[in-house]
């Protein structure tokens, strides 16, 4: 295979990978202030990118993209308030199962709610067709603009976390929830906080992706699982090494088209996931102490 | 929203029907489709057209003063809920015929329960093994995938296309258009250069048309009904694939066009003539039922008519015409279908025989391509 | 075996009859199919309950199983060997009833494997898989396992779509049913429906029976004790280990043999059956009726599947699975069994007065 070619399933892989990068982050940012995995985490990118396009039928791009993050970082606070509130200690099991019910309900509420036709945002720059040749290597506008999202995210992250109060305060709740409470820390606001965040971030990334990816209602479940591989491979609780983990998947995913057929890609991540997983249960940059401390 | 009003008004269908239960025993029609899940875009579409059909029907006295009464079961695409629900209509509803499913594998699962009910079964899947070999009893509505090839292929030929690439879907639509594309390949000296099969919610594609531009194809094929098609079309244009791209007669929904924008210009695929039913010529058969069809549906549910909805239509209308030469005896209904000729629908003209329980020739499809995000008939 | 346990079993047989007299009076027989094709994921979820309730481990993967079972038989059963008779392999099986000659849907006669036989071989494949799977899987704490789980369901999902020779998306059909003692057989066909509709809930009696004899031997107090607290009981010398593998490779033939029934019964078997929606929904079942409470998932896995396979919920039908399982995991963790109805609504009034529980 020629460097062009290997630079253009890079590409591809590029593609897919910030898509499986934002999920994967938001999955962290729950699991550090909760320890709870929220598997209604892909139906957030879901409800961002189908929300947008409605709102864009009304307003410009720019504000129905705005919009469509605060509704569903309202949506994350609801679900926040009304169901996780309640549980006192919850088992992983019990966790697990619940939010997988919220996302069952969030999904077939789009359903009643938008039908289940396919939706997308414009293309930001450009449009279906337009892409840019970087040396040989096409890639369209969009992918660019996914990729800059999620840095910027990633950035924004770990400013916040370094180096806002709150951001130190969330890191105090991960590592320690009783202590600290006990230190004045408001740790039932936080945990809203960290489901908003995460919304907020889900429904951006649904934003941006959604002119390449096509958003409806039932596109939440796959995200999810994907995005909790990603999450796993990197470590929980560690947002850079799910990025990280992100593109790595995205990368394998594509060359592995190169090779096998593809009929077999999407077994490719979970594969090589659970070879990892065997070998290294806390993940390629994980370790079990240690996940539980950083927030970043 | 269009949820609850399809439940509601085949509740009301079903509960009015005691009112209207005066003289003749109506005629009871069940429906197998897949209104949500994976396959709603087949199933959706189907069912709204059978309920419109259905309350013109009433509203115009029924198939020979009987009322006709819709059972819909929503089988969300699962062969499991086609076997639970097609033996409720069978004994429980007790329906006359039942029209669906919409999917190949649910119509796999189902076929011989209504066999061995003597239901009638006018499937509006697209699969050949389904009528292919006979039941006397299973029908099929849908345009041949044989067909739709044959047109490809004949396109490719013309344009002195050689070697080509094939990308189709992991289901049941997807995998039956391939095996008739490998088959009928060489036949016309085409060589299939690379074949690759991706996920149905699959949502970029771009690795695997980066592996067809690295065998230097000279044109594209997918086959598929899914979003993913339109997908296929802007990844490829892209990453600066520039040959031409065919799909195949799934992509006969103007809303896949729309998704794909600029990069749907230009692509060809072979369709009923229901999506250009504007632009058909005074003289064509079909052109006063497609134009009919295209304005009630799209007067009624503010979406653009598919060819999918159309299967309803044609289902429906021939076991109507079929009631009506026969009265409401299933043999003889079942031997009029087979012996039905001239049928216009949406999807062509249908001559059935016993032999052959699908009726359409190659002359049902007709080789279209997007212009200005417009769906026109290709030139020669 | 104690009394009790005699009586409650007595119980249910006779209201599994009971219910089968009431749908033949009622002049409503039709129910049967629905109730006998809900026995058969009611294995499904007794063995999951036993994995999730007594050794406490999470399974998002065990329609993987289901699957595993149900295309094993399906594909023997309607292989077609009948042009390879001459070789000496296919000649001695046929000789040895290991492979039948049978009518197929269109006329024709194929050489394929007997059913019993395709059951074995079903049942030997997911007891492998289980053990292959199991060891490094189950070593694995909290949420990865639940992926490995959900990673391994994805899998099997990507094979059995991705592969021609299994039917890929359009599944394997015309199973042929499976012969049981005289002339009886399971299968969809009208004649047998009442004959059908024991069989599949004698078989649930007997994984009661089973289980049950389990959870109340040593091998069930282990269980229990590894679920309360793994280190205590692995510092008192109980091999942890070893039993929740085998827990895990019991749950998994529970639901092979669920899987190979149910194919025969529908005469076909389909890539959903291994799907991620419904292994989530096994867990619901069993979340619902109580982990670990067999009684109460066989109840639930009856009303749940029973009410899903007749439409009840029309397309709203994930819809519900979903809020009745939130809400049964907020109020009654326990499952809805056990539900502490003054608890429960001690918790509502608590909420209300605002004054919440340790954060």
């Amino acid at each position: 295979m020629s460097t062009e070619l290997v630079l253009q399933y890079l590409v591809a892989g590029l593609t897919y990978g910030t898509i499986y990068a934002v999920v994967g982050v938001g999955f962290n940012i729950i699991y550090n202030a909760t320890g709870i995995i929220n598997f209604a985490q892909g139906e957030f990118v879901m409800l961002g990118g189908m929300t947008a396009v409605t709102l864009h039928g009304l307003v410009p791009l720019p504000l129905a993209i705005a919009g469509a993050v605060l509704v569903t970082m309202a949506v994350g606070a609801l679900i926040e308030v009304t169901f996780i509130r309640w549980l006192q200690r919850p088992s992983v099991l019990r966790m697990v199962i619940i939010t997988i019910g919220i996302s069952i309900m969030i999904r077939e509420g789009a359903l009643v709610l938008w039908g289940e036709s396919v939706r997308a945002l414009p293309y930001f720059t450009g449009n279906e067709v337009s892409s840019l040749s970087l040396g040989g290597v096409h890639v369209s506008p969009q992918v660019l603009w996914s990729l800059a999202v999620c840095l910027v995210i990633v950035a924004f992250l770990r400013a916040f976390f370094q180096h806002t109060a709150v951001g130190r305060q969330m890191r105090a709740c991960a590592a320690n929830r009783d202590a600290a409470a006990l230190c004045g820390v408001p740790t039932r606001n936080l945990v809203t906080l960290s489901f908003v965040l995460s919304a907020g971030i889900g429904a951006l990334a649904g934003c941006v992706v959604s002119p390449i990816t096509y958003t409806s209602y039932g596109i939440g479940a796959g995200l999810a699982i994907k995005g909790f591989t990603v999450a796993i491979l990197g470590g929980l609780g560690n947002s850079t090494a799910a990025v990280a983990a992100g593109f790595i998947v995205g990368v394998l995913e594509s060359l592995s088209v190169s090779l096998l057929p593809a009929a077999y890609k999407d077994a490719i991540s979970v594969t090589i996931l659970l070879a990892i997983l065997f070998v290294r249960p806390s993940g390629i940059f994980g370790s079990a102490e240690v996940a539980r401390l950083e927030a970043r | 929203m269009n949820r609850f009003m399809l439940s509601a008004a085949a509740l009301a269908l079903a509960a009015s029907s005691q009112a209207g239960a005066q003289g003749k025993e109506p005629l009871r029609i069940g429906a197998l489709l897949a209104v949500t899940g994976p396959a709603s875009f087949l199933g959706a579409p189907e069912a709204r057209t059978l309920e419109m059909l259905v309350e013109d029907l009433n509203a115009k006295g029924g198939v020979d003063g009987r009322r006709v009464e819709l059972v819909l079961k929503d089988t969300g695409g699962n062969p499991e809920k086609a076997i639970s629900f097609a033996k409720q209509l069978i004994e429980e509803d007790r329906v006359f015929a039942i029209i669906g499913p919409a999917t190949s594998g649910e119509t796999i699962a189902v076929k011989p329960i209504a066999e061995e009910a003597k239901t009638i079964l006018l499937s509006c899947a697209a699969a050949e093994v389904i009528v292919n070999p006979v039941l006397p009893h299973v029908f099929k509505v849908a345009p041949k995938d044989s067909h739709a090839a044959e047109m490809i292929f004949r396109r490719m030929q013309k344009m002195g296309v050689k070697r080509i690439g094939m990308l189709s879907s992991n289901t049941g639509f997807g995998k039956a258009g391939k095996e008739q594309v490998e088959k009928l390949a060489p036949a016309h000296g085409i060589e299939i250069a690379v074949s690759e099969v991706y996920d149905k919610a699959a949502t970029d594609l771009t690795a695997e048309v980066t592996k067809l531009k690295a065998a230097s194809v000279q044109a594209i094929l997918n086959w598929s009904i899914e979003p993913a098609q339109a997908i296929v079309i802007k990844n490829a244009r892209q990453i600066g694939l520039a040959v031409p791209i065919f799909q195949s007669h799934g992509f006969a929904n103007i809303q896949y066009a729309k998704a794909a924008g600029a990069a749907a210009e230009g692509v060809m695929f072979p369709a009923s003539r229901v999506v250009v039913a504007d632009a058909l010529a005074a003289t064509d058969r079909q052109k006063p039922v497609v134009t009919a069809y295209k304005k009630a549906y799209e007067a009624r549910y503010k979406e653009d008519v598919s060819t999918f909805g159309g299967h309803a239509w044609d289902a429906l209308g021939i076991l109507v015409r079929a009631v009506k030469e026969a009265g409401l005896e299933r043999e003889k209904v079942r031997s009029a279908i087979e012996n039905m000729k001239g049928f216009v629908g949406t999807a062509g003209v249908f001559d059935f025989t016993p032999a052959d329980h699908n009726g359409l020739a190659i002359d049902a499809f007709e080789m279209l391509t997007v212009r200005d995000g417009k769906f026109v008939v290709l030139g020669p | 075996m104690p009394a009790s346990r005699l009586a409650r079993i007595g119980l249910f047989a006779a209201a599994v009859v009971a219910v089968q007299l009431a749908t033949q009076l009622a002049g409503k027989g039709f129910l049967l199919t629905q109730l006998t094709m809900s026995a058969y994921y009611t294995l499904v979820a007794l063995g999951l309950s036993l994995l999730m309730g007594y050794a406490g481990q999470i399974s998002l993967g065990h329609a993987a199983f289901f699957a595993i079972g149900g295309y094993a038989t399906g594909l023997l059963t309607t292989v077609d060997l009948a042009a390879r008779r001459g070789g000496g392999l296919v000649h001695a099986l046929e000789r040895a009833h290991v492979l039948v000659p049978r009518p197929d849907l269109y006329g024709g006669e194929a050489l394929s494997v007997h059913p019993w036989a395709a059951l074995a071989a079903a049942l030997a494949l997911a007891v492998a898989v289980a053990f292959a799977i199991g060891i490094p899987v189950l070593k694995l704490k909290g949420h990865y396992l639940a992926m490995a789980t959900l990673g391994f369901g994805t899998i099997v999902t990507s094979v059995l779509l991705g592969t021609e020779a299994l039917g890929a998306a359009d599944g394997i059909g015309g199973v042929p049913p499976f012969p049981l003692a005289g002339g009886l057989a399971v299968g969809g066909g009208r004649t047998a429906r009442i004959a059908n509709y024991y069989v599949a809930w004698g078989l649930v009696a007997l994984a009661l029976l089973l289980l049950a004899n389990l959870v109340e031997s040593r091998v069930g107090r282990a269980l229990r004790a590894i679920h309360g607290a793994e280190d205590a009981a692995r510092a008192m010398g109980v091999d942890a280990g070893r039993y929740k593998l085998r827990t895990f490779v019991l749950s998994a033939a529970l639901a092979a043999v669920g899987g190979v029934f149910l194919t025969h019964y529908n005469a076909s078997i389909g890539p959903g059956e291994a799907g991620i929606m419904k292994s989530v929904r096994y867990v619901a079942i069993v979340a619902v009726g109580g982990m670990g409470s067999l009684w109460g998932t066989v109840a639930t896995s009856a009303v749940l599947s029973f009410l899903s396979l007749r439409g009840t919920f029309g397309t709203l039908d994930d819809a519900v699975f979903g809020a009745v399982l939130v809400l049964v995991m907020l109020f009654s963790p326990e499952g809805i069994l056990r539900l502490d109805g003054r608890a429960a609504l001690a918790a509502i009034a608590g909420r209300l007065r605002r004054t919440e529980a340790r954060p």
